[in-house]
């Protein structure tokens, strides 16, 4: 395969034109995130080949992680990439997290896109270097750079002539940059899909600093910030005295509607926030859960909203039907609950501003400060640090615009950290959610497929309405509505899908029963209807969907159970990945309890087998807790929980067995940081079904008392 | 302000905080040791997690008068390079997504193995419940966990 170089990953290059820039070793010695123990020796000197990479003169290689680490892996799984079309041994590799830089694209964590959007940048930059470094060894060795290959940094020639990329670091770095490269063939792999650790594993392990939480700068104080108790309120007045007095608290500062207390320990200024005597505006708008539910059925109920997709006739397909089925499915807001709450550091001097912490969208957030502050953005340096979880939560900069001000303030370096009890009440939730569902059957086949969405805020959004059953059946349509709402809402792991996959999923398993066909069958009949389409907006595919199905459905036995275990099966395709899940339900003391799930997954080419079966195991357990458990409801516009004594996450002897299968291709790879979430409670509820005869329209599923217990 | 003596990983420390500090705040802002974790403040989910005279203990809940004369050890404290066990197991099996929670659930494995060398899988994930983990990794803690209880 060949492909043009793009200009952009090479822009360090021609800076460091004539010369090569030559780095000295100490930012490297501070920083050995290699998981291995490294075999060559710290270099003396490092050459930039490009943006992502530098050579030392040892022919230690340190890869540049572009993206946001928020536990997805990128930063073991994007080098591996570089390192694959370079040649090196991973060994011989230590990674490094890149701060906000104009020399990379898309530099967000979000919607699992890292991986998929950066397959061709990352294959790029390591086949570019890997050409140079080739043109350069040829040169020193005086032979033909057609008759070179390289192999785990060494370069060998024909005739059994050979030098280390150590040797020709320097030399690489001054070589023009090739404007065409070819990649590897995946039969040649010797990195990609193969199990890789973590590159931070030896320093999360030992408690290294490297959370946002951790971050520590000179004269650095620490901030707590009290906000207003419900949404729609405003700060009235309030006294500081009693805050003040309390021991390491340094100053208080109100900014909008917030106070911001200032400390020297966090402790200090946590203590200080809860002795503020704050008096808040009775606000106009204090909004209540229960108003929300009933705006949203009115919505359902006259199918009132936007048309997303629209095929045939449906209404005529309903008018002509033998029988119909129609469900309504409810969702409560949820909060994010990263473990590592809220948090950024910044540091506001004159007209610059300094800022480090987890975020997922650096870019945003450097323009988010710059406004608050009124500073240009580019004087607003963003500098990464891992992240304690992200979920979509860290989209959401508000946290770093908070402390950005402060610090202006404030005149010192402040890192904002919000108590669990600030993330839990001041989030960006994921918004609560109704579908409606309606099917029209005749002759035993589906004739129309009709969803219905009302939604707080916001409705589904890119090509959702697309997804799985359009393109199925010949009469479908999609509407949505929503009811505005002072409550901020955002994205939540696998935005929209986290609950309508649950909705529809437990829907085709009610179809199926009614349809008296199996419900494995009656999405792979389906899918037949959807292949060879031409329609731009169906991205899913019929063939990949029926092979993750047919998978799961193997691998589990599907249809096959052992006496007293009842099988659920789900599939859903979203962000650019296929997937299929049987979960199995026993019965004790004649309740149900979740035992194992299976999971089929095609995502392409599995960069790292070991790290992406994390990720879908995560993603499982993380969808069947939140199906069960998770809940957020308002009254006066302030939120039912506030921590984790009335806030129930799934715990570990809650947990499934999970057993992952991928298909295997070689076609581009996708994302995995959420695409086994979305089946995850459909086939939790099928299961439980199966086992009970009781179907679950609401999350969280622990409401049903009497058949959960 | 008073002055509390504490022994954290073998060292002796004099620190001038208030009676009310929990020690988690004076591991982690008063004597930099950031390897501990705070997740919730009110003993819920175990980030936090330390020994103290090598039982596991809920640093947040802690006040720093509360605890003269005990002998601390934080995750730094573990082992003096990642050697400990437990640790071993974690990097064996590619335990952490985010590794937020990480350092809490080691700690609580390490003094759950020191009492129970053989443990049942049942055992396991009943003495790790205590530690949340929202990237959703219970299914490798427990393997680790089992893998760390046959090396100790
Ligand atoms: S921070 Fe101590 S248990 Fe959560
Ligand atoms: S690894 Fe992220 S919270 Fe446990």
């Amino acid at each position: 395969m060949t492909i043009k170089t793009d200009r952009r990953s090479f822009i360090k290059v021609s800076t460091a034109a004539g010369g090569g820039l030559m780095l000295g070793f100490t930012w490297v010695a501070c920083k050995p995130e290699a998981e291995h123990a490294i075999a060559l020796a710290m270099p003396e000197e490092w050459y930039d080949v490009n943006a992502f990479l530098k050579i030392g003169d040892t022919g230690l290689v340190s890869i540049m992680s572009p993206n946001p680490e928020i536990g997805q892996n990128v930063k073991t799984s994007m080098p591996m990439i570089v390192a694959e079309e370079l040649g090196v041994d991973w060994k011989d590799v230590i990674v490094e997290q890149a701060a906000l830089s104009k020399d990379f694209d898309r530099q967000v964590a979000g919607g699992s896109q890292s991986i998929r959007k950066s397959w061709d940048s990352l294959r790029n930059a390591g086949a570019t270097a890997r050409e140079m470094l080739i043109s350069a060894a040829a040169e020193k060795m005086e032979v033909d750079a057609r008759e070179c290959t390289v192999d785990k940094g060494i370069i060998s020639h024909s005739s059994g002539k050979s030098v280390s990329f150590g040797e020709v670091a320097s030399m690489a770095s001054k070589q023009e940059v090739p404007t065409q490269v070819s990649f590897k063939d995946p039969s040649a792999y010797k990195i990609i899909g193969t199990d890789r650790r973590n590159v931070d594993g030896k320093n999360i392990v030992q408690g290294k600093p490297l959370f946002g939480i951790d971050t520590r700068k000179e004269g650095m104080m620490y901030a707590s910030v009290l906000r207003p108790p419900s949404f729609g309120q405003t700060l009235e007045t309030f006294d500081d005295s009693a805050a003040k007095n309390v021991k390491g608290v340094t100053e208080v500062i109100r900014f909008g509607d917030k106070i911001a207390v200032l400390g020297n320990s966090n402790w200090a200024a946590i203590k200080g926030k809860k002795s503020l005597k704050a008096i808040w505006k009775k606000g106009e708008s204090l909004e209540n859960s229960a108003d929300h539910d009933a705006a949203m059925k009115q919505i359902l109920k006259n199918a009132k909203g936007e048309s997303l997709r629209k095929d045939g006739d449906v209404a005529k397909a309903f008018k002509e039907a033998d029988s119909i089925l129609d469900r309504t499915y409810e969702a409560p807001f949820l909060p994010h609950n990263c473990m590592e709450p809220m948090n950024f550091m910044a540091s506001v001097e004159g007209e610059k501003c300094y800022a480090e912490g987890p975020i997922q969208t650096p870019e945003w957030t450097q323009n988010r400060i710059a406004t608050a502050t009124g500073l240009k953005p580019e004087n607003v340096e963003i500098k990464l640090t891992r992240m304690g979880g992200g979920f979509g939560r860290r989209l959401y900069g508000d946290f770093a615009e908070e402390v950005a001000q402060i610090s202006q303030k404030a005149g010192v370096p402040v890192q904002l950290l919000f108590t669990r009890e600030d993330d839990m009440t001041a989030g960006t939730y994921r918004p609560a959610s109704k579908y409606r569902i309606q099917a029209a059957v005749k002759d035993g086949k589906l004739t129309a497929y009709k969803l219905t969405e009302a939604a707080m805020n916001s409705n589904m959004y890119g090509l959702i309405a697309h997804f799985f059953p359009a393109g199925c059946v010949d009469n479908y349509e999609v509407v949505a509505g929503k009811v505005e709402s002072n409550i901020t809402t955002g994205a939540w792991r696998a935005p929209y899908t986290n609950f309508l996959g649950f909705a529809e999923q437990s829907f085709f398993d009610e179809l199926a029963a009614e349809m008296k066909i199996d419900p494995v069958q009656l999405r792979l009949d389906l899918l037949e209807n959807v292949k060879g389409t031409t329609d731009e907006n169906i991205e899913y595919s019929g063939e990949r969907m029926q092979g993750v199905i047919k998978l799961a459905a193997e691998k589990a036995g599907w249809g096959k159970a052992k006496d007293g275990v009842y099988q659920g099966f789900s599939a859903y395709y979203s962000h650019n990945t296929h997937v299929a899940e049987v979960a199995e339900v026993v019965l004790e003391d004649n309740k149900p309890v979740v035992k194992k799930v299976y999971c089929a997954v095609d995502c392409g080419i599995v960069i790292n087998p070991l790290a992406a079966k994390n990720q879908i195991e995560g993603g499982i357990i993380d969808g069947i807790g939140h199906a069960m458990f998770g809940d957020l409801t308002f009254e006066k516009g302030s939120p039912s929980a506030s921590n984790f004594d009335r806030y129930r996450l799934i715990r570990n002897i809650e947990a499934p067995d999970v057993e992952v299968h991928f298909v295997e291709n070689v076609l581009s790879p996708t994302g995995l940081g959420e695409p086994s979430l979305p089946p995850a409670g459909g086939a939790v509820a099928n299961a439980i079904a199966a086992a009970t005869g009781d179907r679950f329209y609401k999350q969280p599923f622990i409401q049903y008392k009497d058949v959960i217990g | 302000m008073a002055s509390y003596e504490l022994n954290v990983n073998g060292k002796n420390y004099t620190v001038d905080v208030d009676a009310d500090m929990p020690i988690l705040w004076v591991l982690r802002d008063t004597l930099g040791l950031v390897g501990t974790k705070y997740g919730c403040g009110i003993s819920q989910c175990g980030a936090c997690t330390i020994h103290l005279d090598g039982t596991a203990a809920r640093s947040c809940g802690i006040p720093v008068s509360k605890i003269e004369g005990k002998k601390i050890t934080t995750i730094e404290g573990l082992s003096k390079d990642g050697s400990h066990p437990v640790q071993q197991a974690w990097i064996e099996h590619d335990v952490p997504q985010c590794g937020y929670c990480q350092a809490g659930q080691i700690m609580t494995a390490s003094a759950f193995l020191k009492d129970n060398k053989s443990p049942s899988d049942e055992d396991i994930q009943q003495a790790m419940s205590g530690n949340l983990c929202r990237c959703g990794t219970y299914l490798r803690i427990r393997k680790a966990v089992k893998t760390a209880s046959k090396n100790s």
